[in-house]
């Protein structure tokens, strides 16, 4: 069916639009101004998002999910060094809860990071020799060494960073963006989650942190999968050729007509739609995965590794596809950084699946021109302790630490080549400018043109927000 | 659209200069807005809305944020003078032009107006105009309507006396007569067949039950279908699938690792009480306190594991309290939510903002649910306390339903399984008022008790769960009735009387149908709480049995058929789709229960996102491991496994809840993704390919076009038109021969459509080119949805 008939159901069926939230997959603002209007006028505030001109159009975000260990990347501590062995003064501690992991511990040994940090950029960030790639690019990035959350461990903190809440049943952020904002391909979801994993110690994830929760499930996260089914079911069976399921499609359509003139259902309208968007999924996705025709200088750029598909390289690779076509929320997750022993291996390890592809994503976005408006965020869920967890062997790890931990943000509108917060010397607390995990969500908000107090999504009789009843837009890392 | 008419509001408001032009101004209403005021302005249908959802957060039920000392909630709060001032007063009954409100809600300036502008909640120019008229007309306030016990109105008056059927009837087309609406004629009896079984079965009509319909010509034989269909075992399974969805049933624990629990016979013994039409009063108290019942019975012991369906976590690290406390929470939110219809939880951090619920009544609720002898974090392996110990011994005698061939290889095996029980020894858990809702901020300690505002505690009652179950089935309850039928009356009819079934506080939405709303839910309670009795008065009704066809007119007047002047269509849910294509394949195993089992799903998934398990700690399934035999392969879809952190896709697609929280309704979505399911997955290729077989050796072969409308008339359940069947023949022959063409083309085709043994004997071609126009048939709208 041609894109005229296409829009021509579409308008058909405005009303059931309105009725039953049946909306196209990347239905643009289209979807979720109709949705809210349903809601009535009260809720007419979302459909006129943006609420103001946006600097950002799309986002990246490369979660580290295990939590990195920000005093062996970002956080330099030569106290900690000076100090090993030495026990954390209660003074600095000042009784922050503690996981059930190092709650029986008698003792907090401080121990210094065995990586070397240099001095990189105009600005003169320090940046851990395990990340050689990101430090030749620190002149592109903010970086927030002052994050914090009130989670202290994995599933309630990445749940909390990524739907606002620690327990389970609000939207992911990027849900809330395929709601608020849609998408600028029509043939392809607003938000696309890609996972890949290291060889480190992995903490499970769940779906339902990319999940809608009470947002209509157009708007849950579809997960790209390396492979040969990159999208679930989205592949005819072997056997059926494309002229065959054309023209199952088209006998589809047909008799779906029909039922639709003798019922009057705009709901069966719809469905006619969803089917030729189905179809036209079916040749967008394998043209965005297909990398072959990709220059050489890619592989160069983002390494070997972008070659083989489920890779972290890969998946940045994708990442910039899936932007370059007009996908507004891209969610990556690369497993593996929860080091609660071998801080130091481990973290090399990770690192070294990381390091080089995330700084080729944002010189790939810059020379193509797309940074300025792509916000490319690399953090995990909190940062890992200061002291040893057990005994200081030269296998020492770190706990998890929700005060302080460090998370960069490039492009879309944050200021470039910037280190904002300031943590203590030894890597506890926030001396100044903390930036809570509400901050942050409202703070994304901000940079994709939304008033995060006034986004709102009315559920059993509440104005739910992603950022809870708090978060305050960090102004001064905006450009 | 929706700019231009902002674009006039904002004009309006502000050429309303001063309160001084107000009476005039509204004199003129025509001016105001498109939409006509109604002649008597009524407090709970017109003017609570509106002052709860923009008023109350500040000027409600919640102390600590009221604001310049001002409640709007209360006639009290609202009439008293304004804090120092003595001779200003927010409302004036009869007097707007003394009204404060009324002025500060059309003050121009912004400093001055209400509601603020930071709380980006407006008035609009109609809903000022009525807050205006409803003090005029002397500003009568009115108990909440969901807070007053419902009473058996009187009939209404109708003008059309041929068309009712029975009492349901006579309130529904009183209200299409008011909105000058016409019933639609009765659905062809084919129709009705189909949209029946799947509303009582949730399967669709077997070819014999369609025949012996249409043949049976005496006047109840519609009637006596519906009765056949109650009493048939399939119905428990249905009314058990939304069950599953409020009582948040998994089949694992729910966090990090996400392990698995058993938790089946529970959902078992909630199939065997649908089956055996036991009280929803009984259904329900067993399942809050069956283990205080005097000698307690282990059916009534299994039935408390409602209360354990909640996420346990297993993860390394946590605070065990915290997540205690999360428990203790989730069992109250859920007991708010699927039973008063209310939202207690928020007042979880402070009072209810909406709802008259301080945070010390709810606390006060949670204390009831505080006294389980559990832990908030269970190692791995462990079945979390408390929990009972069910032996084949059991099976004979108290749990006979339960079908556990499977869960008992040998007469040694035992299932552990989480229940309730009480706390022994120092007496119940005290509970506390926890400050912000945080586990460790103990505020006052409380005594277990309901909250006051629905129904006050009577002190005979015990202070345990199985009084707060007699508090809950107490003749005077405003509340559980209403939701209870409003509920059911969502399962049938698609949309509630009242549309948020999860809410009947302020911010929920206004039943379409009240007088009716009560007089169900005052018949429920006269009939001791007989839910078929309730189902069979729903679709026995000429209302259920109308055509669903659509007027352009209807459509006009009523897009999302509140008035109910046309039957109910919408999308199935995901469960009744995959059951029907197992069901008209022949593939269905329609056994009962038993443990939950693993059809196919694309591999890879639960890896994915899973952590393998290493030589010292176990974590949970890595894989998903799908059953290879028919008997679990083909079963109904309640059954299909569910892991909380990667429930199945299918299930998800389609809209249905990932039973992480008590979920009553669910969103109806129409997306690409679900074309690709019913396109793709294998079982639909697999179910397609069975029943194309099945018609081919059936079939003479020079009549393939017999096998086209069979296979038509056993899933459409009608008989194709001609200009249908002439174009799926037409795509049938094509088929045929671009597979005759084609032969390897078609051995693949065959192979990737599961493991039901291909029929060698059959042309593959043919076979290939029947199964991909059932598959058809299975994608069409008429399949996929109640019409």
């Amino acid at each position: 069916m041609e894109k005229e008939q296409l829009d021509h159901f579409l308008h058909l069926n405005r009303r059931s639009f309105l009725a039953k939230t049946a909306i196209g997959i990347g239905s643009l603002a289209l979807g979720s101004l109709l949705d809210a209007c349903e809601r009535g006028e009260t809720e007419a505030v979302n459909a006129l998002l943006p609420h103001f001109a946006p600097k950002a159009k799309r986002v990246i975000y490369l979660f580290q999910s295990g939590a990195p260990s920000q005093l062996e990347l970002f956080d330099w501590k030569p106290k900690l060094r000076e100090m090993h062995g030495q026990e954390l003064p209660a003074s600095v501690r000042q009784g922050q809860r503690l996981t059930g992991m190092t709650a029986n511990q008698t003792n907090f040994p401080l121990i210094g990071s065995k990586i070397d940090f240099k001095q990189y950029g105009s600005n003169g960030a320090w940046v851990s020799d395990l990340m050689p790639h990101t430090a030749k690019i620190v002149d592109e990035l903010c970086i927030i060494q002052t994050m914090h959350t009130e989670a202290i461990n994995h599933d309630p903190a990445v749940t909390f960073f990524q739907t606002g809440n620690q327990q389970p049943g609000r939207p992911a952020i990027g849900s809330w963006m395929s709601y608020g904002l849609g998408s600028e391909n029509s043939n392809l979801p607003a938000f696309i989650v890609l996972l890949s994993r290291g060889q480190g110690n992995i903490q499970p994830l769940a779906s339902r942190v990319w999940g809608s929760a009470f947002l209509p499930s157009i708007h849950q996260g579809v997960q790209l999968r390396g492979g040969a089914d990159p999208v679930l079911y989205l592949k005819d069976p072997a056997g059926l050729d494309s002229l065959s399921r054309r023209q199952m499609l088209d006998e589809i359509a047909h008799l779906n007509q029909k039922h639709l003139e003798a019922f009057g259902d705009p709901e069966t309208g719809t469905r006619i739609a969803q089917y030729e968007l189905s179809y036209r999924m079916q040749t967008a996705v394998p043209e965005l995965m297909d990398i072959s025709r990709e220059p050489d200088q890619s592989f160069r750029m983002y390494g070997a590794d972008a070659m083989v598909p489920g890779t972290f390289a890969a998946n940045c690779l994708l990442a910039r596809r899936l932007s370059e076509r007009g996908v507004r929320f891209v969610q990556l997750y690369h497993m593996g950084w929860d080091a609660h022993t071998d801080v130091t291996g481990m973290t090399s390890r990770l690192a070294k699946d990381v390091d080089q592809a995330s700084a080729a994503l944002i010189t790939d976005l810059k020379q193509r021109g797309m940074l300025e408006d792509t916000l490319v965020i690399w953090g995990g869920e909190f940062g890992r302790t200061n002291y040893g967890q057990g005994k200081i062997t030269d296998n020492y790890g770190r706990d998890h630490h929700p005060r302080c931990f460090t998370i960069w943000m490039a492009g879309g509108g944050v200021k470039p080549g910037m280190v904002y917060g300031k943590t203590d010397e030894f890597g506890y607390n926030i001396e100044e400018n903390p930036v809570h995990v509400h901050d942050f969500q409202a703070t994304l908000m901000h940079l994709m043109g939304i008033d995060h107090e006034r986004f709102t999504y009315l559920y059993q009789g509440r104005r739910f927000r992603l950022t809870d009843i708090s978060g305050k837009v960090v102004q001064d890392i905006i450009s | 659209m929706l700019r231009n008419f902002s674009h006039k509001i904002w004009i309006i408001a502000a050429a309303v200069l001063s309160s001084l032009a107000l009476t005039a101004y509204f004199t003129q209403k025509t001016h105001t807005s498109e939409q006509e005021l109604p002649e008597t302005v009524d407090y709970n249908f017109h003017i609570r809305p509106l002052l709860s959802d923009r008023c109350f957060a500040c000027h409600g039920p919640d102390e600590k944020k009221r604001q310049a000392g001002l409640r709007l909630d209360t006639p009290e709060g609202a009439f008293a003078a304004l804090g120092d001032k003595k001779d200003h007063f927010a409302i004036v009954p009869g007097h707007p032009e003394q009204s404060t409100l009324v002025q500060r809600i059309h003050a121009a300036d912004p400093e001055e107006r209400m509601p603020p502008a930071a709380t980006h909640l407006n008035l609009t120019e109609y809903e000022k105009a009525l807050l205006q008229r409803w003090i005029e007309q002397g500003a009568v306030y009115a108990p909440h309507w969901a807070f007053t016990p419902p009473v058996k109105a009187p009939l209404p008056k109708v003008r059309r006396n041929n068309w009712a059927r029975n009492e349901l009837d006579v309130f529904l087309l009183a209200k299409m007569e008011e909105k000058g609406l016409k019933p639609a004629p009765e659905a062809e009896k084919n129709r009705l067949l189909r949209r029946l079984c799947f509303d009582i079965t949730g399967l669709p009509p077997t070819p014999q039950q369609m025949q012996q319909f249409l043949q049976d010509t005496r006047p109840d034989a519609y009637e006596r279908m519906v009765d056949t269909l109650l009493a048939s075992p399939a119905y428990g399974e249905r009314m058990t699938m939304n069950w599953l969805d409020l009582a948040r049933y998994s089949d694992t624990h729910g966090y990090q690792d996400d392990l698995p629990r058993i938790m089946w016979p529970w959902r078992d013994w909630v199939i065997q009480a649908f089956n055996t039409n036991m009280p929803y009063d009984q259904f329900v108290s067993w399942q809050l306190a069956g283990d205080l019942l005097p000698n307690a019975t282990k059916a009534q012991i299994l039935a408390t594991g409602f209360n354990r369906n909640h996420k346990i976590t297993q993860e390394g690290g946590v605070i065990d309290e915290e997540y205690r406390v999360e428990y203790v929470a989730d069992r109250t939110n859920t007991f708010g939510k699927a039973f008063l219809g209310l939202t207690v939880e928020c007042a979880r951090c402070h009072d209810h903002k909406y709802d008259p619920i301080p945070t010390r009544d709810y606390y006060a609720l949670s204390a009831f649910f505080n006294n389980v002898p559990e832990k908030g974090f269970v190692p791995n392996l462990q079945t979390p306390e408390p929990w009972m110990a069910i032996t084949s011994a059991d099976l004979g005698a108290d749990l006979p339903f339960l079908n556990a061939q499977e869960a008992f290889k040998t007469p040694k095996d035992t299932l552990r399984l989480m229940v309730m029980a009480e706390q022994k020894g120092h007496g119940p858990r005290p509970t506390f008022i926890l400050r912000r809702g945080q586990y460790d901020q103990h505020g006052d300690s409380v005594q277990a008790s309901a909250p006051r505002a629905i129904l006050p505690w009577d002190a005979n009652l015990p202070a345990n769960r199985l009084g707060l179950s007699q508090w809950l089935f107490d003749p005077k309850h405003p509340l559980t009735a209403r939701v209870t039928v409003n509920r059911i009356w969502q399962e049938i009819f698609g949309r509630g009387i009242v549309a948020t079934p999860d809410n009947f506080g302020m911010q929920g939405a206004l039943p379409t149908h009240p007088e009716l709303l009560d007089w169900l839910a005052c018949d429920l309670q006269e009939h001791h709480w007989d839910l078929k009795r309730l189902i069979r008065q729903m679709v026995t009704s000429a209302a259920y049995r109308q055509s669903a066809e659509i007027s352009a007119d209807q459509l006009e007047k009523d897009p999302e058929n509140k008035w109910l002047a046309r039957g109910a269509s919408y999308r199935w849910p995901y469960e009744f789709i995959r059951d029907q294509v197992l069901a008209t394949s022949g593939l269905l195993i329609p056994q009962i229960g038993g443990p939950s089992v693993k059809p196919y799903q694309p591999p890879g998934l639960w890896e994915e996102i899973s952590t393998e398990k290493t030589a010292n700690a176990f974590r949970g399934e890595f894989s998903y491991v799908p059953d290879t035999s028919a008997a679990k392969m083909y079963r109904r879809s309640i059954y299909t496994y569910n892991k909380r952190t990667i429930p199945p896709p299918g299930h998800l697609i389609f809209d249905a809840p990932m039973r992480d929280l008590c979920t009553l309704t669910r969103t109806r979505t129409s997306t690409p993704l679900q074309a690709l399911v019913l396109l793709n997955d294998r079982q639909v290729l697999e179910a397609a390919r069975a029943l194309a077989q099945f018609y081919l050796k059936n079939t003479p072969a020079d009549q393939k076009e017999t096998a086209i409308s069979a296979a038509f008339e056993r899933i459409v359940c009608r008989k194709p038109q001609s200009g249908e069947q002439k174009s799926l023949t037409a795509f049938y022959r094509q088929q045929e021969q671009h597979y005759r063409d084609q032969p390897s083309a078609a051995r693949e085709l065959l192979q990737q459509s599961g493991p039901y043994p291909i029929d060698t004997t059959l042309n593959p071609a043919e076979t290939c080119a029947l199964m991909l126009s059932i598959q058809i048939l299975y994608n069409l709208d008429e399949v996929l949805s109640k019409t």
